[in-house]
Order: structure tokens, then C-alpha cells, then sequence
């Protein structure tokens, strides 16, 4: 197995499905992090076959509730002095925020410049969100 | 308190404050000498970004008979907005020589952008088809002044209850009041959404969908609304519907005597002007009722009352 040096401190993102490393990467804009950033695909998983791992070195105050939208068996591990010092699955967030847009057409987000785009868990099971502003629903099961 | 805020939808409201709204409106038409200077000093800002001269006459006079100033635009195509200014950016603007926004936008949700960004309150008057929250008051305060109440009614809604969705606020509202019973009446085609029916099933109200108008003579209150020609693929089928529901006096034979008939109005076809002259339509009369719960709203929201 390929093998890649431990962090001291910084966010380890376990179990995330094969392929989707390179969705995360790009929605948490980790292009623009301030230090390393590792992606890790295609790891063999005795769990699942094969996943994918996110190592950022560092920063441990990055918002990540959008993980729960692609799998709530993802694992974080936050690292502080080369210890777990806590790890947790992503439940699915009841907010979104700025990151998928409406589709309605007659939705003011398709005319407003600069809007902030949110969405509101209405059905859990679902995965059904509303628009803040036209409350249409949409289900949000990937990115 | 109502004072400051902002007013997008209908569910802004709840049942008290709508009951405090009526019994300020009930006070103004009976005083209405005493409330002719009560906006004084106050401005009123009415921005209609698509044209609605109904809704907006109405604010404008309801400003006018408060002694308060309004200014505003009505003409999109000649404010700034359509050289691309943004919403937020209008309103902001627009907040600094006022005390009260009402807005008028063709997009849903445009209220709520506003709203974000304002510190005075906002009345939204019409986003889209999506909430008219003072055309529901003003539908309720009409049945209030008809009926004296709004519990223990039957209540007949006719025409698209489709994509009404100003139909489905006042649906919504209703449901809050006790003991109300529903005739919906529609083509097949233009039936309730299900968001709808799960909502009645949820609170045990009694309802009955038909296509018909055979259930005249159960109903106190009677609401028809437009069958919209862009709701349907081809011609035919808008002329195959749009006339099977109308309101004529032949219908009316087996009406109670103390119904009411309501419409949102502009009407097309689906209230016969025979109709007019039967005491029983109130259609005209429902926007003397907007004027009065208008005033009474802007009062409310103003903190003068
Ligand atoms: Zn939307």
C-alpha cells in the first residue's frame, strides 16, 4: 500500500467513496489552502473496497458539513501533536450553503448578482432541501 | 409586535396578529377622520419592479389616507434597475429616504433578498406567483366583514387551483381556523398539489375535490379565481375548459342566500356580469377591504399602532 507521511496536526478525511476525493477537493476550494494538501485515491479499503483520503496539514477550521451530503460513513479525523484527537462521521447538513444553485428558473437567484445561495433540509430521509428564496425543492444525493 | 417587521408571506403572520389587524381596520372605517394624519412625516415606498396598478393604487392610497408621503417607481423599464442595478443594491438605496419598502418583483423570492439586506420593515406585494400576503388579508377581512367571523365555514374555491399558489396561501391560512370545511372545484387537469392535500389530511380538515358545480348550495363563501390561457399546451384544451366553470344566475338558483362570491379579480369570463347586480358578489367590494387592512398593515408595521 502506498504510503504517505502522518501529520502532525490538520484534518484526515478517511473513507470517502472512490472517485469523489477530487469532488471534495474542489468544493472545500482546498486548491487555495495555505499549506499541504493530500488526495489519496483509489486506497484498497477492506470496508469498501476502495476509497479515496484527504490529508490538509494545518488548518483544522475548514467547514466540512458538505461531506454528509456525499457520504455520512465518511470518517474526520482531526490531528493535534500526531494524535487523534477527535473523529466523527459528517451527518447530513440542515443547511447548504453556497454551494449548489437553484434550477427554478422564475427564482430570483437566476437574476441577483453576487446572491448567497442556501437551501434548507426539509425531508432528512429524503434528502430533499428547499430554496431560502423560492422554496423549491431540489434532492441533493451527490455533487 | 408587528413593528418592524417584515411581512413575505402569509405564515409571517399568525392568527392573533391577522385578528389585531381586523380589529384595527374595523376601528379605521368606523374613525377613519381620527387616522387622517397618523403618517405624518412618514414615507411609504412602493417598487414595482413588474406592474401590478391594482395592488399598487391600493398602498398608494392607503398611504395617502394615513397622512403619509409615498414615493416610488412603477415603470421598471425607466429605473435604474433595468440598466442592471441589483435588487439589494436598489433597496438599499431606496431605504434611506423611507420608513416602509413594498415591493412588487416577477422573481420568487426577491422579498426575502430584499428583506436580508433592509433594517426597515418590507411589505411584499406579489413575488412571481409565489405570495401576495396582502391580497390573502385582504381576502380574509372580506370574509371577516361578511361573516362576521372566519370559523365554521364552507368554503368553495373554483377554477386552476393548480398553480394558484395565491390560492394555496389562503388555503393554508384558512386551515388555522376552526371548523372550516373546503369544495374544491376544478378541472381534473388543474386539481390541487399534493403539497396541499397532505397539508388538509395532516390537520383532519374536510374536504371535497369535484368538477362540478353541484355543491351550490352547501357553500357561505364561494372563491373563484382565473383559468390563466400560458397554463395550457394548446389552445383547445383552454377552450374546452374555460368555460365550464362560470358563475351565472341559473347557478346561483340553488345558492344560500348569505353566500358570498369572491374574486381576486381581474376576471375573465368565469363570473357572468349578471352576477354583478346579485347582492351576493362582493367581488367589488373586497378591494375597499384591501384598502382598510392595507392601512391598518402599515399602521401595525410602522409601530404608530
Ligand atoms: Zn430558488
Amino acid at each position: 500500500m502506498l504510503s504517505i507521511t502522518g501529520i502532525k496536526k490538520g484534518i484526515v478525511i478517511d473513507h470517502i467513496p472512490s472517485g469523489y476525493a477530487m469532488v471534495i477537493f474542489d468544493y472545500l476550494n482546498l486548491e487555495e489552502a495555505k499549506y499541504s494538501v493530500a488526495l489519496i485515491m483509489n486506497v484498497c479499503s477492506n470496508k469498501m473496497g476502495k476509497k479515496d483520503i484527504i490529508k490538509i496539514e494545518n488548518d483544522v477550521n475548514i467547514d466540512l458539513s458538505i461531506l454528509g451530503i456525499i457520504s455520512t460513513d465518511i470518517t474526520i479525523n482531526i490531528i493535534d501533536k500526531e494524535k487523534i484527537i477527535k473523529k466523527y462521521n459528517p451527518e447530513i447538513p440542515m443547511i447548504i450553503n453556497n454551494v449548489i444553485k437553484c434550477k427554478n428558473p422564475r427564482c430570483v437567484t437566476s437574476v441577483e448578482n453576487n446572491i448567497f445561495n442556501k437551501f434548507n433540509l426539509i425531508n432528512e430521509e429524503k434528502k430533499e432541501y428547499s430554496c431560502e428564496y423560492c422554496e423549491d425543492i431540489i434532492v441533493v444525493d451527490k455533487l | 409586535m408587528l413593528k418592524g417587521r417584515s411581512i413575505i408571506c402569509p405564515d409571517d403572520l399568525s392568527i392573533e396578529e391577522i385578528d389585531d389587524l381586523f380589529l384595527l381596520a374595523n376601528d379605521i372605517i368606523i374613525n377613519k377622520e381620527s387616522y387622517k394624519e397618523s403618517c405624518n412625516g412618514y414615507i411609504l415606498a412602493t417598487l414595482f419592479f413588474e406592474s401590478s396598478t391594482r395592488t399598487r393604487l391600493s398602498f398608494e392610497a392607503a398611504m395617502h389616507k394615513l397622512g403619509g408621503d409615498v414615493v416610488g417607481f412603477s415603470d421598471f423599464n425607466s429605473s435604474s434597475v433595468a440598466k442592471g442595478e441589483s435588487i439589494t443594491d436598489t433597496v438599499r438605496t431606496v431605504e434611506c429616504y423611507s420608513d416602509l419598502i413594498v415591493l412588487r418583483h416577477p422573481k420568487e423570492g426577491a422579498p426575502i433578498l430584499a428583506s436580508n439586506v433592509l433594517d426597515i420593515p418590507l411589505i411584499n406585494a406579489g413575488d412571481g406567483a409565489h405570495y401576495h400576503p396582502t391580497q390573502t388579508l385582504t381576502d380574509l377581512y372580506t370574509i371577516y366583514n361578511y361573516k362576521k367571523k372566519i370559523d365554521n365555514l364552507v368554503i368553495g374555491i373554483c377554477g386552476d387551483l393548480k398553480f394558484g399558489r395565491t390560492v394555496h396561501s389562503l388555503i393554508k391560512v384558512l386551515c388555522k381556523y376552526k371548523n372550516i370545511s373546503f369544495v374544491f372545484i376544478s378541472p381534473d387537469k388543474l386539481r390541487l398539489p399534493d403539497y396541499i392535500i397532505k397539508v388538509l389530511d395532516k390537520e383532519g380538515i374536510k374536504y371535497i375535490e369535484t368538477d362540478n358545480l353541484d355543491n351550490m348550495k352547501d357553500l357561505d363563501v364561494l372563491y373563484m379565481t382565473r383559468v390563466q390561457k400560458e397554463r395550457f399546451f394548446n389552445e383547445e384544451d383552454y377552450i374546452k375548459l374555460k368555460d365550464k366553470f362560470i358563475i351565472n344566475n341559473e347557478v346561483l338558483k340553488s345558492a344560500k342566500e348569505d353566500l358570498i362570491i369572491m374574486h381576486p379579480l381581474p376576471r375573465n369570463n368565469e363570473i357572468s356580469s349578471e352576477v354583478d347586480l346579485d347582492k351576493r358578489a362582493v367581488y367589488f367590494k373586497q378591494a375597499k377591504y384591501g384598502l382598510y387592512i392595507r392601512m391598518a398593515l402599515i399602521l401595525k408595521l410602522l409601530g404608530i399602532k
